[in-house]
């Protein structure tokens, strides 16, 4: 390749790559701002934004709300989404195809028209505003994202494996067990981690169906900076930038690990 | 897997067995005996249901119709994992997350074994199979015939009474696979255990088995060890899949007792008839036969045919030659050390006496089946 059109692609990478890190940058200086504004470039260094999201009871109970949630569904909606992708998977081609179009439609459809068909729901059922109501909702946002994972992870395990553990004297659940979860195991934990994230970070079912005694951190950050333009906001943005990436690069450290033995 | 404790070779009894797969029928009421503590190989080519008959008695499939007993119990019904049949296949199946220790001991974790019988039987069948080094490696740190060792071992450790295997040398290059069918052997002479193997090579089949059972579109044709097929074949399937053969065909004639095929304008003798109404045709095996300069050694009731030498090899223990016919057909003719050679191009006289060839009745299907 000439010299020049190296150097070109070289900086077209690097402005793609400022767009794409441009919002996130934005938001650490803004988060270490001396004034009560949201202003950007930010003015002076304080941690007072921190101490503001530790030590209000508020933000707290939010992010404790939120833990809560994307944890039952990632359990929740990866116990699903691993039974479907056995079941997508293992089915006939045509069949499986077909659940797997079903399956995936809340990936596709967009996220208001589904908020206002959980809402419709919620109002006769008296979910609006509870724990259980979020869960519902969310597993069913998490679950495509476990299906593809861990579909994934099934179509490339070797399914004699099965039969070989069963001749060697292994029932059905003990081969799940003992060989194929094992072994899907990779796909099943990043089906995880997409799930508690996708149920973690939503924001527009939640708009919805929260209410003044159940917020999540997504909808205490909007409904903050939409009352009053509070960096604490942006105090919460970094320490989740901080959280995902650690996770990430956390994963992606195990995953060469493995790749390696 | 100690003389001790070994456990006997159990017998199969397979009675009237038919698989279909929707309109495919891959087996048609097949009988298959096999006594204890045989080697029994499964020969046949591919799609002839060999491997159909093995997955049944490992239970990964049942029947559709017929009887199925193994040690003279059946086990209609009876899924895989409560068999207890060791099973080799071809694609190794090691567990990839488990050392070659752990993938041996896990036939006897599932059956509660304790930790000191199991180590020691871990050790045990990894000697057998000369893997003792190896125990803490993993399958993908493995060749292709350590991987099928480590198989062997895994399933013979839980001394199970039969081992079935589905052509677990297939995947290996020649040499390899010629000392693990040795090594095969040896294990078999020394456990006592029936095994079952299945293969589409033939002469696997002879050096391995102490009976073959020839399978051809979804049925047995014949069973019998290596000789008995070799030299009298049922039919002209087995006959042409056990080692080489040319294939005589012409118009037939009874005369006396004997039967008389026009090959080429030559009339050809060959001892006894065939019973029904199909046509006779004549199979002669390449050392039956002995080629002479033309008109020379002319022994009186011996058949005489005579073509040009379209292929000459030397062989080490001889040579063999293709023999073009006055009709077209290609005769195969191995002559030992010390017989007269031919060079490509002579004209040789192919010489056999009328009991040396055996008689078959036509089949058109055998020619297709082995192309």
């Amino acid at each position: 390749m000439q010299l020049s059109s190296r150097i070109f692609l070289g900086l077209f990478c690097l402005l793609v790559a400022i767009l794409l890190l441009a919002p996130t940058l934005v938001v650490i200086p803004m988060s270490f701002n001396s004034n009560k504004s949201l202003a950007f470039p930010p003015a002076g260094f304080s941690w007072q934004w921190y101490d503001n999201f530790f030590t209000n009871p508020e933000w707290l109970l939010s992010l404790r709300n939120s833990f809560l949630i994307a944890t039952v569904v990632a359990i929740l909606a990866t116990t699903l989404g691993t039974l479907a992708a056995f079941g997508v998977t293992r089915a006939a081609a045509r069949t499986g195809g077909l659940l797997r179009a079903i399956l995936i439609t809340p990936m596709v459809v967009p996220g208001v028209v589904l908020a206002i068909g959980i809402y419709a729901v919620y109002l006769d059922t008296g979910l609006v505003g509870t724990v259980a109501g979020f869960v519902f909702a969310h597993t069913m946002l998490a679950i495509p994202f476990v299906l593809i994972a861990v579909s994934a992870s099934l179509e490339v395990f070797d399914r004699r494996l099965e039969t070989a553990a069963a001749s060697l004297g292994a029932g059905k659940l003990t081969v799940f067990r003992t060989v194929t979860l094992p072994l899907i195991l990779p796909g099943v934990l990043s089906g995880a981690l997409f799930a508690f994230i996708t149920s973690f970070d939503e924001i527009i079912v939640a708009l919805f169906i929260t209410s003044p005694y159940l917020k999540t951190l997504p909808v205490q950050i909007y409904s903050s900076i939409t009352r009053d333009a509070d960096p604490t906001v942006a105090a919460v943005g970094t320490l989740l930038f901080l959280a995902t990436s650690f996770i990430i690069v956390a994963g992606l450290l195990i995953g060469m690990r493995r790749g390696r033995t | 897997m100690n003389a001790t404790n070994r456990t006997p070779g159990a017998s199969i009894d397979i009675r009237k067995a038919s698989k279909r797969y929707g309109k495919f029928v891959a087996l048609r009421d097949l009988d298959l005996s096999i006594r204890p503590g045989e080697f029994m190989t499964l020969l046949g080519p591919s799609g002839s249901g060999k491997t159909t008959t093995l997955n049944l008695i490992a239970g990964f499939t049942e029947v559709s119709s017929g009887s199925l007993e193994i040690g003279g119990k059946s086990v209609l019904g009876l899924p895989s994992h409560k068999r207890n049949i060791g099973v080799v296949f071809q694609h190794y199946a090691l567990f990839p997350h488990m050392s070659v220790g752990r993938n041996v001991a896990y036939p006897l974790t599932l059956r509660g074994i304790g930790r000191a019988e199991r180590d020691g039987k871990v050790r045990h069948a990894l000697e057998m199979v000369k893997m003792a080094d190896f125990a803490h490696r993993y399958p993908n740190e493995l060749s292709g015939g350590q991987q099928q060792r480590v198989a062997l071992a895994r399933a013979l450790v839980f001394d199970p009474p039969l081992l079935l295997m589905d052509e677990p040398l297939g995947a290996l290059d020649k040499k390899l696979r010629e000392w693990l069918q040795l090594e095969i052997k040896r294990i078999h002479r020394e456990l006592g255990t029936t095994f079952v193997y299945v293969t589409h090579d033939q002469e696997e089949a002879l050096v391995l088995s102490d009976r073959i059972a020839v399978f051809n579109g979804g049925q047995v044709e014949q069973i019998g060890n290596g000789r008995e097929l070799y030299d009298h074949p049922a039919t002209l399937f087995v006959g042409r899949f056990i080692g080489e053969s040319t294939v005589l065909r012409g118009k037939a004639d009874i005369v006396g007792g004997d039967t008389v095929v026009s090959i080429a304008g030559t009339k050809i003798v060959a001892s006894g008839k065939i019973s029904g109404h199909a046509a006779p045709v004549i199979l002669l095996r390449p050392e039956r036969a002995v080629l002479h300069r033309p008109g020379t050694g002319v022994v009186d009731g011996e058949n005489r045919l005579s073509g040009i030498v379209e292929e000459a090899i030397y062989v080490g223990s001889g040579s063999k030659y293709d023999i073009r016919l006055k009709d077209g057909t290609t005769a195969v003719v191995r002559s030992p050390l010390g017989a007269p050679e031919f060079a490509i191009g002579d004209t040789a006289e192919i010489a056999f006496r009328p009991g040396d060839v055996t008689l078959l009745a036509d089949d058109a299907s055998a020619d297709i089946t082995l192309t």
